[in-house]
């Protein structure tokens, strides 16, 4: 049943996002454009935190990178090609090799702070860089467009052509993913998020493996980044903070969708996005109610609030009787 | 002279002022079933986890099948044919039963850096886990999360996950450690079933079991190595009885 609602959610949902730009204003596609690129930098933190076990507080630092590498590459040029640009992302895979080579071999609390220490290396680099802008970042005044001879086949100044953009690295994206995750490299991950210390008594090499599950997030977040910096034309150190844009971001957004999904962290973007959209119309403190409602999630619904419609639907129908009972429904009394 | 798998040569371990094994030089032949017993503390599972490479010697080396393994990591050594179980169940709680043994199926293919088919499309893994869990005897229960099993058959699965990775010599922490005695029947007789074709190293309480499959037996004591002989050269030896009474009058 989880599976039949599954793979009717999510080609609905999918339909409706393709077909948004048909209806909705072009203030709303740019919004959702950003919600599409936030989703892919918080799907690629999910591979992390959600699947590998791995608490990166420094994955902003990949998000930024590819930003950067965008902006620094094209900020003097008049003509951005989508083919020259896009392998910029790949600098971002790099750092990540080299970050992740020294980070993966602590793990715990070590892992969290030294990658939190490699973020924060990278921010005031750029923070502090008049080369690249110091703390104003550097702007772009052109979009990537990709041309064969003089055609410009697809040109993202036009907000809507750069929506399906970044809803196609979204859709890619997620079914990259998807594919390795089923692959044995995907079951070895997931091993090692539930019990690393077994896994490689099994006779795995878990440092490899937790390595190459790092650089591919790295990718995917430079990917993000750079999407961002083309979207936004502006590239700034805040890309890599860890509490303003970043990190802190990110991990709400995988917490509020539910981790170890990888939908969940779409969902999860959605949700923040709109929050962050609504929530200071209604108060100024608006930071308060946000950061209730991600513990309140936390608290609640552990599993985040994707875990909620399987649930909701299960009850109109009829109950499997091996699905356990949602934990905070009513519960018949124990026999005896 | 005997076919050895397993050497030890004065391996030695301590932890800050404890030391827990000391010069243990020890002999294990190829086939054989060979139980190492003591009294709590005497250094059996530290002996396990430096043969597995859970832990580093501090000092002596380690050969198995004529090459070096001292210092090698637990991956590596895996690899080279040596599976352990553990005393304390150390099993994938959220995954089912074949999912767990999947894991360990999947550890003897060349790589696991596969990124593009399904792994479940992979028969070898398949057929190797389906037949650890048929060995252990958990069939049955492919589908049950290893949380909700009961003590005893956790304890099965921790067997399986280890044969399922086809190791030459198995090494056995206690495996019936906290098991009611229907189940102890039925893993005493995997283990002689695995012993047919399989070297065993066994770590057991359970004197009645160690009687009944061991060929051969250490006993150690304080880290050190007591005595080793057939079941029989223990049975009749005045240090081991020394050790055991004195033990028990003391508990007493």
């Amino acid at each position: 049943m989880a599976v039949t609602t599954r793979s009717l959610t999510l080609p609905a949902a999918l339909l409706i996002l393709v077909l948004f730009p048909l209806f909705g204003s072009s203030f709303y596609v740019g919004l959702l454009t950003r919600i599409l690129i936030l989703a892919i930098f918080a799907m690629s933190l999910d591979l992390l935190i959600g699947y590998t076990g791995l608490v990166s507080f420094g994955h902003a630092a990949f998000f930024g990178i590819g930003g950067y590498a965008l902006a620094i590459a094209f900020q003097d040029a008049t003509t951005i090609h989508l083919w020259q640009a896009l392998p910029l992302s790949l600098a971002a895979a790099l750092a990540a090799l080299v970050v992740g080579w020294i980070s993966i071999r602590t793990s715990g609390i070590y892992f969290i702070m030294i990658t939190l220490a490699f973020g924060q290396m990278f921010f005031y680099y750029f923070f502090e860089s008049p080369r690249y802008g110091g703390d104003d970042g550097i702007f772009l005044f052109f979009k990537p467009v990709l041309m064969i001879g003089t055609e410009s086949i697809l040109n993202l100044e036009n907000e809507n052509t750069f929506y399906y953009f970044a809803l196609g690295c979204l859709v890619t994206g997620y079914l990259l993913l998807a594919m390795i995750l089923r692959a044995p490299f995907g079951k070895v991950i997931t091993a090692i998020k539930a019990n690393e210390h077994r896994v490689r008594a099994l006779g795995y090499s878990i440092n490899r493996y937790k390595l190459v599950s790092f650089v591919i997030a790295g990718t995917l977040a430079g990917l993000a980044g750079f999407l961002e910096g083309a979207h936004s034309g502006y590239v700034n150190p805040s890309y890599m903070s860890w509490h303003s844009s970043g990190i802190a971001i990110a991990i709400a957004i995988v917490v509020l969708g539910g981790m170890g999904t990888l939908y969940g962290p779409i969902v999860g973007a959605f949700i923040v996005v709109l929050l962050q959209d609504f929530l200071p119309s209604l108060t100024e403190h608006w930071q308060l109610l946000f950061g209730g409602i991600v513990i309140s999630v936390a608290l609640f619904l552990p599993r985040g609030a994707t875990s909620l419609l399987p649930r909701i639907l299960s009850r109109r129908q009829t109950t499997r009787p091996d699905s356990p009972p949602p934990e905070d429904g009513p519960r018949e009394p124990a026999d005896g | 002279m005997a076919d050895t798998i397993l050497r030890t040569d004065h391996l030695s371990k301590s932890f800050g002022g404890l030391v827990a094994a000391s010069n243990v030089s020890l002999d294990f032949e190829r086939g054989q079933v060979h139980a190492v017993i003591g009294p709590n503390g005497a250094g059996k599972t530290t002996l396990i986890n430096l043969l597995s490479g859970d832990l580093q010697p501090d000092d002596g080396s380690i050969l198995f099948n004529g090459k070096h393994i001292t210092h090698l990591p637990p991956d590596r050594i895996s690899q080279l044919g040596i599976g352990r179980s553990y005393q304390k169940t150390n099993i994938f709680n959220e995954f089912s039963c074949y999912e767990n043994c999947w894991v360990a199926a999947q550890s003897r293919l060349k790589t696991s850096m596969r990124f593009f088919r399904p792994a479940s499309r992979l028969k070898t893994v398949r057929e190797r886990a389906e037949k650890a869990l048929e060995l252990c005897g958990l069939s049955r229960r492919c589908d049950t999360r290893a949380a909700a099993m009961s003590y005893g058959e956790q304890r099965q699965l921790e067997i399986g996950m280890m044969l399922a990775t086809e190791p030459e010599l198995l090494l056995l922490d206690e495996p019936l450690a906290g098991m009611g005695s229907e189940e102890s029947r039925r893993v005493i007789e995997l283990l002689r079933r695995l012993a047919e074709n399989h070297t065993l190293i066994l770590i057991e309480h359970d004197m009645d079991a160690v009687f009944a499959i061991a060929e051969k037996l250490t006993v150690m004591v304080n880290g050190r190595v007591l005595e080793t002989g057939t079941v029989e050269q223990i049975r009749n030896s005045r240090a081991v009885q020394d050790v055991y009474l004195g033990e028990e009058e003391a508990d007493g």
